[in-house]
C-alpha cells in the first residue's frame, strides 16, 4: 500500500507540469495575469489557480486567427520532421541490417565508429557542418536541418539490435529456397525488426520535434524556424498565446507517444538481450 | 621436439584464424549494396567534415595559415573552457550514477507490482515534451518569485534560487524527469528477460530477496546496463536545450556547459578555437566510450 501511494506521488509530481500548463492556458486574461505577475514584479508569489475560474479557449482563438506566422512554423516543423524520419529509415535501415548480418571484423569497427559518432554532442560536429553547408551554399535553409540529421547513426544503432535477435537459420532456410538477399531483407529482415525500426521512428520523432541545437546555429531567418526554437521567442506579454502554442506543439508529440509506447517497449526488449 | 610440436600447431590455429577471416570477409561482402548508401552519407556529411574541421584546428582562424599548437594553447589556457568542461563533467558524473540508480530502484519495485503499466506510462511522458512548451511553467515554478518558492516561504523555509546558485541542481532534476522514464523502461524489460524460474529455484534453496536481487538479476542484467549508459551519456548533452531556453547564452556560471561554450565560439567566428576544442571533447568521449566498450567486452 505504501508502495503505491509512494507512486501515486511520484507520478502527480511528474505530471504537474503539464497539467499546469493545459489549465493554465485556459485561465482568462485577467487570471492569468494575476497568476504570472509576480515573475515581471518580484513582488510576491506566483500562485496560479488550479481550476480556472472562467475557463476559455480565448488564447486558442487569438493564436489561430491572429498569429499567422505559427501555422508556418508548425508546418516548419512537421514537414522537417516528416523529411528527415523517412530518409533516416530509408538509409538506416538497410545499414543496420548489414551490420547485423556482417561478421567480419573490418564490420566491428565500422559499427564501433558509427556508435562513437552517435555518442558525440552536437557540438563536436557544429563546426564540422558548419563549413560543409556552407561550402554547399545550403546554411540558413531548410536542407541545413534536414541533410545532416538524416545521416544520424542512432536510429542504425536501434535498429541493429533488433535485426540481430533473428537468427542466421532462418535466413539460410530462405537461401536453399532460393530467396536472394534483397527478398531476404524485405520478407523477413524487415517485418521481424519492425518493433525496432519503429522503436527508432518514435525516439527520432519525439528528439527531432525538440530539435533545439540546429536552428540555433544554422537560421538565422525567422520564417524557417521549427516550433522548438519559435515559442520562447514569442513577445513577453503574451503569455497566453505562449500557452496556447505549447498546448498545441505538445499534441504531436502526446500522439506520436501514445502509438509509439507499445512499439518502444516492444523494441526495447529486444535491445535489452545480449547479442 | 615439442617445440616443433607446439610451434606446428599455432601455426596451425593462425591459418585457420586467417581461413575463416576471408571468408567471413567474402560472405559479408554480399551486404555491401545494403551499408553502402548510408556509409557513404555518414562519411560525406559526418566523418570527413569532422576529419576537416580537426585540420583546421591547426590553421589561423582568417588567413587559414599553419600555426601549429596555437589554437590548442588559446583554448587551455581559456579560462571559460575550463569552467564549461569542469561544469559538464560534474553534471555527467553526478546525473549517470544518479539516474541509473534510481530508475533501477523503481524498476525493480515496479517489476513485483501488478499494476504497474499505467505508472510506467506515466513516468514516460515527459521524454514526449517538447523542452520549448515548459520554459514558462519552468518559470512560473522555479522563478524568484514562482511557485516552489512561495510554498517554502509559506512553510517557513526561506526561498531559494533556483535559476542562480540552485540552476545546477534544476539542470539535474530536469534531467532525471525527463529521462527516468525511458531507463525505467529499460530496466524493466530487462528485468522481464529474466526467467521467474530461476529465482523461484533460488528461493526453495533458501536464497533470499536480497540474495535473488544480488546473484541473479544484477548480474544477468549487464547488457541492460550497457545500454542504458550509452543512452543516457547521449541525452545528457541535450540538457543544454534546458539550459538555454531557460537562462540564454550565458547562464549562471554554475550551469555554463560545454555546449553554450561552442555556441557562443560560434556566435563570434572564432572558428579555430572551435575546431581545437572539438577535437578536445571528440578525445575525452572517445577514451570514455573505448573504455565502457573494454568492460563491457571483458569476460566476467
Amino acid at each position: 500500500m505504501l508502495v503505491y501511494i509512494f507512486f501515486a506521488v511520484l507520478c502527480a509530481a511528474v505530471m504537474l507540469p503539464v497539467i499546469m500548463m493545459v489549465l493554465l492556458s485556459l485561465n482568462d486574461e485577467t487570471e492569468l495575469a494575476s497568476a504570472i505577475m509576480p515573475l515581471e514584479s518580484g513582488k510576491g508569489f506566483c500562485a496560479p489557480d488550479p481550476l480556472p475560474f472562467f475557463p476559455t479557449f480565448s488564447h486558442y482563438k487569438k493564436l489561430m486567427l491572429y498569429t499567422p506566422e505559427f501555422y508556418r512554423v508548425f508546418f516548419n516543423s512537421l514537414r522537417n520532421t516528416a523529411v528527415i524520419l523517412v530518409c533516416q529509415v530509408l538509409f538506416a535501415a538497410p545499414s543496420a541490417w548489414a551490420f547485423s548480418r556482417m561478421k567480419s571484423r573490418h564490420s566491428k569497427l565500422l559499427f564501433d565508429m558509427y556508435v562513437i559518432f552517435m555518442l558525440m554532442p552536437f557540438q563536436v560536429t557544429m563546426l564540422s557542418q558548419y563549413l560543409l553547408l556552407d561550402r554547399l551554399g545550403l546554411m540558413d535553409t531548410s536542407a541545413a536541418l534536414i541533410l545532416p540529421a538524416v545521416f544520424s547513426t542512432f536510429p542504425v544503432f536501434i535498429m541493429y539490435r533488433s535485426f540481430s535477435q533473428i537468427p542466421e537459420d532462418v535466413l539460410d532456410h530462405a537461401r536453399i529456397d532460393g530467396a536472394g538477399e534483397f527478398t531476404i531483407f524485405l520478407r523477413i529482415g524487415l517485418p521481424m525488426g519492425r518493433s525496432g525500426m519503429l522503436a527508432a521512428v518514435t525516439l527520432g520523432f519525439l528528439d527531432l520535434w525538440n530539435m533545439v541545437e540546429q536552428p540555433l546555429a544554422f537560421i538565422k531567418d525567422k520564417r524557417l524556424l521549427p516550433l522548438s526554437v519559435y515559442l520562447p521567442m514569442i513577445d513577453k506579454g503574451s503569455e497566453g498565446i505562449v500557452l496556447a502554442a505549447s498546448v498545441i506543439t505538445l499534441i504531436p508529440a502526446v500522439f506520436v507517444f501514445i502509438i509509439g509506447q507499445d512499439e518502444l517497449e516492444a523494441g526495447m526488449i529486444s535491445s535489452g538481450i545480449k547479442e | 621436439m615439442t617445440d616443433a610440436v607446439h610451434y606446428g600447431i599455432k601455426e596451425n590455429t593462425e591459418n585457420k584464424t586467417k581461413t575463416t577471416d576471408k571468408r567471413k570477409n567474402k560472405r559479408d561482402l554480399r551486404y555491401l549494396p545494403f551499408l553502402l548508401p548510408g556509409a557513404v552519407g555518414v562519411i560525406v556529411f559526418i566523418i570527413i567534415p569532422f576529419a576537416d574541421s580537426a585540420r583546421r584546428s591547426f590553421l589561423t582562424n582568417i588567413t587559414l595559415e599553419w600555426c601549429g599548437l596555437d589554437n590548442y594553447r588559446a583554448v587551455f589556457n581559456n579560462e571559460a573552457f575550463a569552467l564549461a568542461m569542469k561544469n559538464t563533467l560534474r553534471f555527467t558524473a553526478v546525473c549517470l550514477p544518479l539516474l541509473t540508480a534510481v530508475s533501477f530502484m523503481i524498476a525493480y519495485v515496479l517489476s513485483k507490482l501488478i499494476h504497474a503499466r499505467l505508472i510506467r506510462s506515466v513516468l514516460l511522458f515527459p521524454m514526449a515534451i517538447p523542452t520549448a512548451t515548459m520554459v514558462l511553467i519552468w518559470q512560473i515554478l522555479f522563478a524568484d518569485s514562482g511557485c516552489i518558492n512561495g510554498i517554502l516561504t509559506y512553510l517557513g523555509k526561506g526561498t531559494v534560487r533556483f535559476l542562480g546558485e540552485g540552476s545546477f541542481w534544476l539542470l539535474v532534476g530536469s534531467y532525471i524527469w525527463k529521462n527516468l522514464g525511458y531507463t525505467v523502461l529499460l530496466w524493466l524489460t530487462g528485468i522481464e528477460s529474466i526467467s521467474s524460474s530461476l529465482c523461484e529455484a533460488a528461493k526453495t534453496d533458501g536464497a533470499g530477496e536480497v540474495q535473488c536481487l544480488v546473484y541473479i538479476i544484477m548480474p544477468s542484467l549487464r547488457p541492460t546496463l550497457y545500454t542504458i549508459t550509452i543512452i543516457s551519456f547521449l541525452n545528457s548533452f541535450k540538457v543544454f536545450r534546458e539550459a538555454y531556453l531557460l537562462a540564454g547564452s550565458y547562464p549562471h556560471r554554475d550551469i555554463y556547459l560545454m555546449q553554450h561554450l561552442f555556441s557562443n565560439w560560434f556566435a563570434e567566428m572564432d572558428l579555430g578555437k572551435m575546431a581545437a576544442a572539438a577535437v578536445c571533447v571528440f578525445t575525452v568521449v572517445f577514451v570514455a566510450a573505448a573504455l565502457l566498450k573494454k568492460v563491457w567486452d571483458r569476460e566476467w
